[in-house]
């Protein structure tokens, strides 16, 4: 009895928190002569599809370059980052505490600041304006966390394990290839997922090193749509739906990865 | 091959080469990150300090020969008009965005924590403002907040009251970046806060309840004391993390209408590639004060953590 009270309660909750994701949908079903309507559709009784053909004229090179570099981030993440949480967790020497210290602290540097910084550098380079450039900025706001992630995780597998490896005569590399990578499973899952998330999400990097780029992100192409003064308002909402599509798959096939990963270093428990 | 130390202790000691071929591939492993830190955060960090202490122009700035001019940089920030506004609203839209979002989703988590059908699905439902890119949410709030077709002035003339230009007012553009803002915070609050409330023993409560304590009783003895730590590992974080917000605000109102609601973060990017004439040093400059910002509350951050697990 007062258990459904509450079940009613969260429903009404959840509805008023979701109101602009609703919203953002309503808007991108709606036609375009009915946009500055009053008072507005509350619920798309004459959808149109109008915006989603847009996204398939203008946006797919954008959503095909997103994609890419998301992979991109998350390969090169997990190759930097899993190896180097395995040394912190089982083979650190004395210098592993500052190095956690500084993997802590360079979570905390705005992302301008390091775009900033990198704009200099790629300048010098020649990396502005390419897609594996962004892939570079983009992997710096995971790779700390990954390390992070992968230290905790891999901390938790039993040394018996990794000595019987090397008692078999597996070298240091095979024994983390073959017993430790098999087994920190869920530490990739985790890992790729946010990586991938992040990099789909950056804005800062995208518009600061690869605002003139051939290839630009879907997030680049939002802000194209927003910036020509577009007041083609389903055409926006509508690419905004088609660049939410990574978070709400993550969230029905990964809901406890995301829930480990936003607690993560926040809470020990 | 010698094992490895930590493992098996025992047998490293009779191994004849202390620093043999296990501590050469163990360096291995770490290498790739020490490189890579060098390369991508400390380099650029360099880059930007650099920057920051020379006067740099768009010819110097590709040529790489501008001179060194001390701290001109910061003391041309520091009389600049915008500076205090822009460190007014950084203070502003950080303690109201946290102050607001650990409210909701403390309020949020101990309501999850009742165990009632649907909870799990509706906590994982919360998590979407949080998943979305942050243009996704920026653009969505940018047309709701829309002064003449925006729903949100819709829904203010449905209870009387005269629209309000959200975005374009110089009195109210920091208020709905902070609103927006405090909506994509609010599911992290509430993820961190509701893991903190399964550590708290549900025998205290059944105690509780026997002495009569009601429900708002058992929340200001039990739950807020004991969730203190979670707390302030919550707030500190959500400091941290609100400090160097960007793209939000950037996407909705560009820092305008004038410097209404523009943060060191805003400021920052707007002097190096906000105009047609950058002026990189400056921008650098407010950068590192930001940076500076971030680190003091990072530290305190790092310091209540290491408290606590000790």
């Amino acid at each position: 009895m007062k258990s459904r009270g509450y079940t009613v309660i969260g429903l009404v909750l959840t509805a008023l928190m979701l109101f602009p994701v609703y919203w953002m949908l309503n808007v991108s079903l709606t036609p375009q002569q009915d946009m500055r309507k009053s008072p507005p559709d509350l619920f798309p009784l004459h959808p149109t599809f109008e915006g989603y053909r847009a996204v398939l004229d203008d946006q797919l090179p954008y959503l095909g370059t997103s994609l890419l570099i998301g992979i991109g981030t998350v390969a090169l993440t997990l190759l930097i980052a899993a190896p180097a949480g395995y040394w912190l967790a089982k083979l650190r020497s004395r210098t592993g505490g500052a190095l956690s210290l500084a993997l802590l602290i360079a979570q905390m540097i705005p992302g301008i600041v390091m775009a900033m910084g990198f704009y200099g550098f790629f300048l010098d380079l020649g990396l502005l304006n390419s897609w594996w450039g962004l892939i570079i900025a983009d992997s710096t706001i995971a790779v700390p966390f990954g390390v992070m992630i992968f230290t905790a995780f891999m901390s938790g597998i039993p040394g018996e394990l990794i000595s019987a490896a090397l008692i078999d005569g597996a070298g240091t590399w095979r024994t983390f290839r073959s017993v430790v990578l098999p087994l920190s499973r869920n530490a990739i899952v985790t890992v790729s997922l946010f990586g991938f998330l992040w990099a789909w999400s950056d804005f800062v990097f995208a518009n600061t090193l690869d605002g003139g780029g051939s290839w630009r992100p879907i997030t680049l192409g939002i802000y194209k749509y927003i910036g020509n003064n577009n007041q083609e308002w389903n055409a926006i909402m509508a690419t905004a739906v088609v660049a939410s599509v990574p978070a709400a798959v993550l969230l029905v096939l990964a809901q406890r990865y995301v829930a480990a990963g936003v607690t993560a270093g926040a809470v020990k428990d | 091959m010698a094992l490895n130390p930590r493992v098996g202790g025992g047998w490293s000691r009779s191994s004849p080469r202390p620093f043999g071929a296990r501590q050469l591939a163990g360096l291995a492993f770490i290498a790739p990150l020490l490189a890579y830190l060098s390369a991508f955060y400390a380099y650029p960090l360099y880059r930007n300090l650099d920057l920051s202490l020379r006067d740099y122009t768009v010819r110097s700035f590709v040529q790489g020969d501008a001179p060194y001019s001390g701290w001109d940089n910061f003391s041309t920030v520091l009389h600049d008009p915008t500076f205090w506004p822009a460190m007014r609203n950084t203070m502003v839209f950080t303690f109201v965005s946290i102050v607001f979002q650990y409210a909701a989703g403390l309020a949020l988590a101990v309501f999850f924590n009742r165990h009632f059908r649907l909870a799990s699905t509706l906590r994982a439902l919360f998590l979407i403002p949080w998943l979305l890119p942050l243009i996704v949410s920026a653009s969505t709030w940018s047309w709701m907040f829309n002064s003449e077709s925006g729903v949100v002035n819709y829904g203010l003339h449905l209870v009387g009251v005269d629209p309000v230009g959200w975005l374009t007012s110089p009195d109210w553009a920091l208020t709905s970046v902070i609103v927006a803002n405090i909506w994509i915070g609010i599911p992290f609050n509430l993820v961190i806060l509701y893991s903190g409330l399964q550590n708290i023993p549900a025998e205290l409560y059944e105690a509780a309840s026997l002495d009569g304590a009601g429900a708002w009783q058992q929340f200001r003895r039990i739950t807020f004391p004991l969730l203190r730590p979670v707390s302030a590992i919550t707030l500190l974080l959500g400091l941290v993390y609100t400090l160097k917000v960007f793209d939000l605000i950037w996407i909705m109102t560009k820092g305008g209408p004038g410097d209404s609601s523009s943060t060191l973060a805003t400021w920052s990017y707007q002097l190096g590639f906000g105009t047609l004439l950058p002026k990189f040093g400056p921008g650098a400059a407010v950068g590192n004060i930001l940076i500076l910002i971030a680190l003091v509350f990072g530290l305190l951050y790092i310091r209540v953590q290491r408290r606590q697990e000790s």
